[in-house]
């Protein structure tokens, strides 16, 4: 996709983040619509792109009253966004549409209009997991992260270190569904969830949503907001089932979205100056740092635990609160996506000074699937 | 045996030879008759080099310790006790995801690759589920 360059030119969160009960999942998405057109000067008239996860796209389009010329209803987990952004960006440059709506909601905690997840019993999933009483990500997600401690003498107060972090960002952040300081203590000391995970170390339930609007560069420079490039992609899936992945220390869709995205936008990882790394539980930004190329093997809590990542550090990441503190309605990939672009504009809470380069990175399923988007605010 | 009142697999036609064994106290792996690679789960192609030409084995039972969490979300289908849910290498090369049995459910009594052998609890007269034990001694 490098013949021409596209650009997010609307990006607008859900009014309102955290509990919302009184709005459906439905209208989440129409929330996170009409602001993220309000924000590009937009209205539904000049959308001729839909994209979105979980939900159908044919539902979004139709409430909200756009009749595209382009759909898309990738629905590979958390990281469904990053990829919709891809394909936007191959389809814009196609000609098969000009201006692309993604959106995502989800009423996460109060479940009002939310779909139900289930999983057939005769499925991969069904006949080889579930009966040994895998429920939700917590008791799933969380299975590889003794094995990588195990190989490379990762403590449990290193990965609790992560949500510490995490924490002095969100704290900035007055978005954040959680702001006050905590230590390593505190996390070890919250309530088991799944050994040697606790609470602190999983990801929030919120209600919430976000939309991205995407158009070509050359019409970007059209609209209110100040444009933010796409310069690179990357995407890739390894397996329904977290016992069938390869190898618990690394995940294989990250190491392929991650260097798909690096090669395309020609960048080296000293340029990049702003990190998201979906983060649905603490061990994922140290799997990210290592799959994405930023620290060697092993050596990603370390690189946490010295400071890099935190303010002030030299790798700025997950600065809205992450996944751990920020929001997580079901699918946070949206917001990595949100945080990228807000940074690029330089209008974030914990703007991070003078950064050009972004990336955002997300998992979807449980290391199921990936997708990686690299950022810019400078004309490619 | 008192009623088992936990999710079930619903056996299809390529996993039912697995289903089968397992009731008949046997873990039934698949192997690429051409490139030799043992498989799991069951499908009737070979995941390494899409040969069609592949047979199905009794598999050893042995197995170490992948990697493992011990459950402490409300589970009243698995007990009042927190409970491992575990993937374990088998011998012959492929992981499963399974339950470590006949064991304290306790970091300081799973070890990570130590090593285990498979047991089978019979759910009912269609299906038993593979679990693994330590092996004694």
């Amino acid at each position: 996709m490098k013949q021409k360059t596209v650009a997010v030119v609307g990006a607008a969160e859900t009014t309102e983040m955290g509990k919302i009960p009184n709005t459906s999942q439905l209208m989440l998405h129409a929330d996170a619509a009409l602001n993220a057109m309000k924000d590009a000067g937009l209205t539904a008239k000049d959308i001729d792109g839909v994209a979105t996860a979980g939900d159908s796209p044919v539902e979004v389009a139709h409430y909200l009253g756009i009749t595209p010329t382009w759909v898309d209803g990738t629905s590979v987990g958390g990281c469904s966004f990053m990829l919709h952004v891809r394909h936007a960006a191959a389809a814009i440059n196609e000609g098969l549409c000009n201006t692309v709506l993604i959106t995502h909601a989800e009423s996460g905690r109060s479940r009002v209009g939310a779909r139900r997840f289930s999983r057939d019993p005769a499925s991969q999933s069904g006949q080889f997991e579930v009966p040994y009483g895998i429920t939700n990500p917590p008791t799933m997600f969380t299975i590889p992260a003794l094995r990588y401690m195990k190989q490379y003498g990762v403590t449990e107060e290193d990965v609790a270190q992560v949500a510490v972090v995490q924490r002095e960002w969100a704290a900035k952040n007055p978005r954040a569904s959680f702001r006050d300081l905590i230590t390593v203590d505190d996390v070890l000391n919250s309530k088991m969830i799944a050994w040697p995970f606790r609470l602190l170390m999983c990801c929030l339930v919120t209600d919430g949503g976000g939309a991205l609007i995407l158009t070509s560069a050359e019409r970007a420079k059209d609209f209110p907001q100040k444009p933010v490039y796409i310069l690179g992609t990357g995407e890739s899936c390894e397996t329904p089932m977290i016992s069938q992945m390869e190898d618990f220390t690394t995940s294989k869709a990250f190491r392929v979205s991650g260097k798909k995205a690096f090669d395309e936008a020609g960048i080296k990882h000293s340029e990049v100056d702003h990190l998201m790394i979906y983060d649905a539980f603490a061990h994922l930004p140290i799997y990210g740092l290592e799959d994405l190329g930023f620290c060697e093997r092993g050596e990603g809590a370390a690189f946490i635990r010295e400071g890099n990542t935190r303010p002030g550090g030299k790798l700025p990441l997950n600065t809205n609160g992450g996944g751990l503190s920020y929001m997580h309605s079901g699918m946070y990939g949206m917001y990595a996506l949100q945080e990228s672009v807000r940074q690029m504009r330089g209008i974030a809470p914990a703007q991070v000074p003078g950064a050009k380069i972004s990336i955002a990175h997300g998992v979807g399923g449980m290391f199921a699937a990936s997708g990686t988007i690299v950022f810019s605010n400078e004309t490619p | 045996m008192a009623e088992y009142n936990r999710p079930l697999p619903s056996p299809t036609p390529e996993t039912r030879h697995f289903w089968e064994g397992c009731r008949e106290g046997e873990l039934r792996l698949q192997r690429c008759t051409g490139c030799k690679e043992s498989y799991f789960p069951p499908r009737p192609f070979c995941p390494a080099c899409g040969s069609r030409d592949v047979e199905i084995f009794k598999a050893s039972g042995k197995a170490t310790l992948y990697s493992y969490i011990i459950n402490h979300r409300p589970r009243p289908d698995f007990g009042e006790m927190p409970h491992s849910i575990a993937v374990v290498t088998l011998a012959e090369g492929p992981r499963m995801m399974t339950n470590i049995v006949d064991c304290p459910q306790t970091p300081e009594a799973l070890i990570l690759d130590m090593p285990l052998e498979v047991t089978f609890e019979k759910a009912n007269d269609e299906i038993s589920l593979p679990k693994f034990r330590p092996v004694k001694g």
